[in-house]
């Protein structure tokens, strides 16, 4: 038996491009025997691909895969103790039940030991016997919840039927690793909820390591011991349901993580926190005057009659859910959404409080857009993120002024040349406009990333060269639309990087 | 009304057997002054085996026969082959080379054969090679293939792509996959490639008559030759009857295995509405 908290497989400095963009950047997770580990995060995260270099169906480009301690990086699959359950089942159609299970199993060779006539001991490699197969198979479909399924065709079963023989065909081979691919994605909603369960179930009672991929946060938070949160290739957190949940370590896995709500606020004292347009008593200690995000989850935020709160709000929607009502209450410009079992009617004066210790504050990913590697052209124009921009060039040196020519000429006098000079350029986030017309802005990107803080959306766009503009808007974009990049030539801020008198002329 | 109704069903079907009646009738008339001793076509001299026995006397016919046969086999198996490798080879590269690969293989679909058959005589000339039975040989890979192909891509799309993943991740090796997983879903494509990788070199001349062994004759080129100088030999009604009945006959066996084969699924897709409804 093994031991309590072994680890079983070890990625370290995982990388995977696909022509020359990352997928999977710099990926680093230990799995501990037996547990049940989910790679959570939405579509083209990088969350298949990783589980896919893990099958041995796809090969990092760079990193090591340690399973029980052995690098099986480059390692074909069918070498591999691991077996998949895939995302649409990839049952073989031209077999029934037993063969499509018994597949893996007429494959296998397992040593066995004889005495030869000398009266050695020595190991040879045999196949599974018909009987050994047999009751291998039976008691996989016993755990699947199909006896008797046998000789059944594949197309003649539903598609629970079909993912139950899936998972069979993949235990029966008693993998180190079970890894399962959205494997629940193909059914409708009670289906996936009882087959979630009896996945958990089964991992108890075999005892085998899951690795699970799932862009259904609920999901995750159901059947996990650990959860890997992950966007854009890059891990955002790993820790238990609970943990990412209560603790979420930016406000993209708040965002993604249940429903939540999250506001920029400024440290205006030791653990007092400023948004909302009121100070809040708060746990999390952040240095003073530093600009935060804040996180409140629905259900944490108390409705109060008025005077009896901190702040004082407006009721404007009501949704009945069931087990709650859910609010979107106005304080100022800010939306707040709150989950209550207690009825209210839209348009009700309340006020709002929070506990001090369901505030969540966590450091700004983003501030503003900084560009290192900035230059300026001969045009006196500045070149970042794979496009050129109009911009003051004068700020550079306070006083300045350019001559007919385009040099640069300061107060004293002295004349420079500024094109190839290195700058750093610096654009705030809401001084960054978008467009739907491609041709309207300097470069196109994709929106890769929304999140809604209170009463405006954050976006990230990305460019084709992986440059990334992070801006701020209160009108709503749909993740994925190309738009194009709008910044004002008085927005654009320089700073100086190389040595200004080695460009005086 | 009904009554209206009736009579346009009626003419329709008039019309529809009239059509086929016109189309078969060639052939009809073929086959059964195949059975008349007369050497001139339309003069009927009474029942008359004579013809199927001239044919079988007839050594260089019979000789060409077997060339078609031969040639027609030994193509279609090799077109095959390298169609249903060329076709499970594109499926799983990437997609750009895949592009340019389909739209190769559609143009000998399209191309002319004669520019086909003039192409490969003038490179087999520039290279000096003589006119042998693989010069054939190739001429009809290169007219058949690109069918193979064309039968095989489709079964393969309509097969899901995880399989031969699902295979390897079983422990099976690339070859295993190949073997036991896509072979199978393909099958019927690479059978129906092979069927009519057949047809086609059964009935091609154009290549033939380029690339062939001036000695080497299948029946296409035979019959040619001689209709130069003389009439078309009698006994080619006799051969052409026999050729029609074979066809027919394959036809009519594969209208009943994929109708079989239609029922099945069928009969498997209420089973599963079924277990939907219970």
């Amino acid at each position: 038996m093994a031991k309590e908290n072994e680890t079983i497989l070890q990625l370290i400095n995982v990388n995977k491009e696909f022509d020359g963009s990352v997928v999977v950047d710099n990926f680093n997770l230990d799995v501990k025997k037996g547990e049940f580990v989910t790679f959570l995060g939405p579509s083209g995260c990088g969350k298949t691909t990783t589980l896919r270099m893990i099958a041995g169906l796809e090969m990092p480009t760079s990193g090591q895969i340690l399973l029980n301690g052995k690098d099986i990086a480059q390692l074909p699959p069918h070498k591999r103790p691991l077996n998949t359950v895939f995302q649409r089942y990839a049952l073989f159609p031209h077999l029934d039940v037993y063969d499509n299970i018994a597949f893996g199993l007429k494959l296998k060779r397992i040593p066995y030991e004889y005495t030869d006539k000398n009266g050695n001991k020595k190991e040879k490699l045999r196949k599974y016997t018909r009987e050994e197969i047999d009751a291998k198979i039976s008691k996989a479909l016993k755990i699947v919840d199909l006896e008797g399924f046998e000789m059944r065709d594949v197309a003649t079963l539903s598609g629970g039927q079909q993912q139950r023989v899936a998972i069979a065909r993949a235990i029966v081979n008693e993998p180190e690793i079970l890894l399962l691919d959205e494997p629940l994605g193909a059914l409708d909603l009670k289906m996936r909820k009882e087959m979630q369960l009896e996945l958990k179930e089964m991992h108890k009672k075999l005892g085998i390591t899951f690795i699970y991929v799932t862009h259904d946060q609920e999901e995750a938070l159901t059947m996990s011991d650990r959860i890997v949160v992950i966007e854009d290739g890059i891990i955002q957190q790993i820790g238990t349901p609970m943990d990412i949940y209560n603790e979420p370590s930016n406000a993209f896995v708040a965002d993604f993580i249940g429903e939540s709500n999250i506001y920029v606020g400024t440290m205006i004292d030791k653990l007092k926190v400023h948004f909302l347009g009121a100070n809040w008593d708060c746990i999390d200690d952040f240095p003073l005057n530093e600009k935060v995000d804040v996180v409140v989850r629905p259900e944490d935020i108390i409705i109060k009659k008025p005077n009896e709160g901190k702040v004082k709000a407006k009721i404007v929607n009501k949704i009945f859910k069931g087990i709650h009502f859910q609010f979107t209450a106005m304080v100022g410009n800010n939306e707040v959404l709150i989950q209550s079992t207690v009825d209210h009617p839209v348009g009700e004066e309340i006020s709002l409080s929070i506990d001090p210790d369901l505030i969540q504050i966590m450091h700004r990913e983003y501030t503003t857009n900084i560009y290192n590697d900035a230059y300026i052209d001969k045009n006196n124009n500045v070149v970042f993120a794979g496009a050129t921009w109009e911009v003051d060039v004068c700020q550079l040196v306070e006083g300045s002024s350019l001559d007919e020519k385009g040099y640069l000429i300061t107060k004293e006098g002295k004349k420079y040349d500024l094109s190839d000079l290195d700058v750093i350029a610096t654009v705030e986030m809401k001084d960054i406009d978008i467009s739907d017309n491609l041709e309207e802005g300097n470069i196109t990107g994709k929106i890769i990333q929304m999140v809604w803080i209170g009463d405006h959306y954050q976006l990230v766009v990305r460019t084709e060269d992986e440059e990334d503009f992070v801006l701020e808007t209160e009108y709503t974009w749909n993740e994925l639309d190309t738009v194009s990049v709008i910044i004002k030539k008085e927005n654009i801020k320089l700073k100086l990087k190389a040595d200004l008198a080695d460009y005086e002329i | 009304m009904v009554k209206n109704e009736k009579l346009k069903v009626v003419l329709a079907r008039v019309v529809l057997f009239f059509v086929l009646f016109l189309m078969y009738l060639p052939i009809l008339v073929l086959i059964v002054f195949s059975f008349t001793k007369s050497t001139e076509l339309g003069t009927w001299t009474g029942f008359s085996l004579q013809l199927y026995k001239d044919l079988f006397e007839n050594k260089s016919l019979m000789r060409a026969i077997g060339n078609t046969l031969l040639i027609a086999l030994v193509s279609a198996l090799v077109s095959t082959i390298l169609g249903t490798l060329g076709a499970v080879g594109t499926f799983y590269t990437k997609k750009r080379a895949k592009k340019s690969i389909e739209t190769m293989t559609q143009l000998p679909v399209v191309n002319a054969e004669i520019v086909m058959a003039l192409s490969l005589a003038v490179l087999f000339k520039a290279v000096n090679a003589s006119y042998t039975f693989l010069t054939l040989l190739v001429g009809h890979v290169v007219l058949t293939v690109a069918f193979v192909y064309l039968n095989v891509k489709p079964r393969l799309v309509k097969m899901d792509s995880s399989i031969y993943e699902a295979a390897l991740d079983l422990g099976a090796t690339p070859r295993v996959a190949l073997f036991k997983i896509i072979l199978p879903e393909i099958l019927p494509g690479i059978f129906s490639g092979f069927l009519i990788s057949i047809t086609l070199s059964l009935d091609d001349f154009v290549i033939t008559q380029y690339l062939k062994e001036p000695s080497f004759e299948t029946i296409s080129t035979y019959i040619q030759k001689i209709v130069v100088k003389h009439p078309i030999p009698a006994e080619v009604r006799a051969l052409t009857t026999l050729l029609f009945l074979v066809v027919l006959g394959m036809v009519i066996a594969i209208t009943i295995y994929n109708n079989k084969k239609a029922n099945k699924q069928l009969s498997a897709m209420n089973a599963k509405m079924r277990g939907v409804i219970k």
